[in-house]
């Protein structure tokens, strides 16, 4: 059941802003309870080309050189229906989505 | 005057490159898609202004992307790729059976017709179509449900399905080809696929002969001769003259067989090119000396071509898709390698200048000439 809606900050890596065309951190409106499949519902929701480049079209699972970061909590193993921290909830707080340090 | 259109590919982006018909001056643009892979663009034959890019990364997987301006403006579309059915399984480089999982799309072939139909060859081996411009994809799964489709393997680059040649006098006739199962034909839009592998003979193989399991690295066909497919192979130069049905070997003089691209002069049905690579396990030209080869003779009688080429100390290779030809007058002959220089010729390969020396390692080049 849908509660009321938050307004939730999100930093994106640096790609995934250059194909939504936007800045690092954009705003998405959440219905509670705030958890990060109701983030990404939102963000794919509001930028459809961000459906299938955090995580899988069909699975739904974490692409696996992305990584769910906020309140200086590594998140990514956490089940996407966990809540997400108060501070994230209420907007003080962003939740990042962090890509892989790799080279080449 | 006509304008020609060079559609680059490479490791880190997108290149256009432009020039009038005198193929002199070029203006190479600003990188799109940068830090992203992108292994093919093209543009349709239909609306030659809107363009299809494979854009995908490691990270955040793949994208395609449309451009309705000539590749001023871009859009992404769809980039759900989902196998038909149940997946199942191919064999895996141990011989294991592996699950069929997508990877990227190597080529995509707009039709010849209507704009908003593309195919697109995908990793691991299958082919998707598009009727809505991109924005959906369904797979053509009887290529996939082929009864050998367990057997097939990939090669060192990946199972992938890299070639898609449409043919102009028959719309439910289309060739592909994978690396590594072979070559296949479909004469009815899709629905059902035919292996056209008789004749090759790749010795890597325990039964060098089978039905499929041929690393068949490039097709190529001349439009106005689409029974006539050029097919350079793993090792080996082949032609077929029934439409896949068989093959014979044309390598003749060449001083190596092995190679990635071919292709097939826009006005001489018998002008074919390719360039050599010294073997499966040196990437590389033979002797550091680049060359293209020519034959004017659909293959066994070939000539170097070498003039404004590297002739020492050159260690690059050329990709399966990274040669293409203009269709003016001279025919201009086009191709990118892995050290990052696109190279072209306006006399059909006598002479070569690089339009650009220094992109990221090239992938692919595609070519298009306007109006």
């Amino acid at each position: 059941m849908s509660g009321a809606m938050r307004t939730v900050k999100v930093i994106l890596p640096y790609h995934l802003r250059t194909l939504a065309g936007v800045g690092a951190e954009v705003e998405v409106e959440v219905s509670e309870p705030v958890t990060v499949r109701r983030v990404l519902d939102s963000l794919e929701v509001r930028y459809p080309m961000l459906r299938g480049t955090i995580r899988d079209h069909v699975t739904q699972k974490r692409r696996p050189f992305l990584r769910f970061f906020a309140c200086e909590q590594d998140l990514s193993h956490d089940a996407t229906d966990s809540l997400l921290p108060d501070a994230v909830a209420s907007g003080e707080e962003p939740l990042l989505i962090i890509g892989a340090i790799a080279g080449g | 005057m006509s304008t020609v259109r060079v559609l680059v590919g490479t490791r880190k982006g997108a290149f256009i490159l432009t020039s009038d018909g005198k193929r002199k001056d070029w203006k190479v643009s600003e990188p799109l898609f940068t830090g992203w892979e992108v292994y093919h663009l093209k543009g349709s034959p239909a609306d030659p202004n809107r363009l299809y890019a494979s854009q995908c990364s490691g990270w955040f997987g793949q994208q395609i992307q449309r451009s309705e301006d000539g590749g001023a403006n871009w859009t992404p579309v769809g980039n759900k790729f989902t196998y038909e059915g149940v997946p199942g399984t191919h064999q895996w480089y141990d011989g294991t059976a592996h699950p069929w999982e997508f990877k990227r799309v190597w080529h995509l072939e707009p039709s010849l017709g209507d704009p908003d139909l593309v195919y697109a060859g995908v990793e691991d081996a299958a082919l998707f179509k598009s009727s809505d411009g991109g924005a959906t994809w369904l797979e053509l799964a009887g290529l996939r449900g082929h009864d050998t489709g367990p057997h097939w393997q990939p090669g060192a680059g990946g199972m992938c399905l890299h070639t898609v040649i449409l043919d102009p006098a028959d719309p439910g006739r289309m060739y592909i080809a994978i690396s590594a199962a072979g070559a296949f034909r479909t004469d009815d839009g899709g629905k059902s696929w035919k292996p056209i592998n008789k004749g090759l003979v790749s010795n890597f193989m325990p039964n060098p002969t089978a039905e499929v399991g041929h690393c068949v690295h490039h097709v190529a066909m001349h439009r106005e001769r689409p029974g006539v497919l050029f097919m350079q192979k793993h090792w080996d130069v082949m032609r077929s003259d029934d439409a896949g049905e068989n093959w014979q070997e044309v390598s003749g003089n060449l001083p190596t067989d092995f190679g990635f691209v071919i292709d097939v002069h826009a006005h001489e049905p018998e002008t074919i090119y390719v360039v050599p690579i010294k073997s499966d396990s040196e990437h590389f030209p033979l002797d550091g000396k680049l060359q293209v080869y020519r034959s004017r003779t659909g293959g066994n009688e070939w000539e170097a071509l070498t003039k404004g080429l590297p002739q020492k100390d050159c260690y690059v290779n050329v990709l399966r898709d990274a040669m293409a030809v203009d269709s003016l007058d001279a025919c201009g002959v086009y191709f990118g390698t892995t050290g990052g220089q696109v190279y072209a010729s306006a006399d059909a390969g006598d002479n070569w200048t690089p339009i650009v020396r220094d992109l990221p390692a090239v992938l692919s080049v595609e070519v298009q000439t306007l109006a």
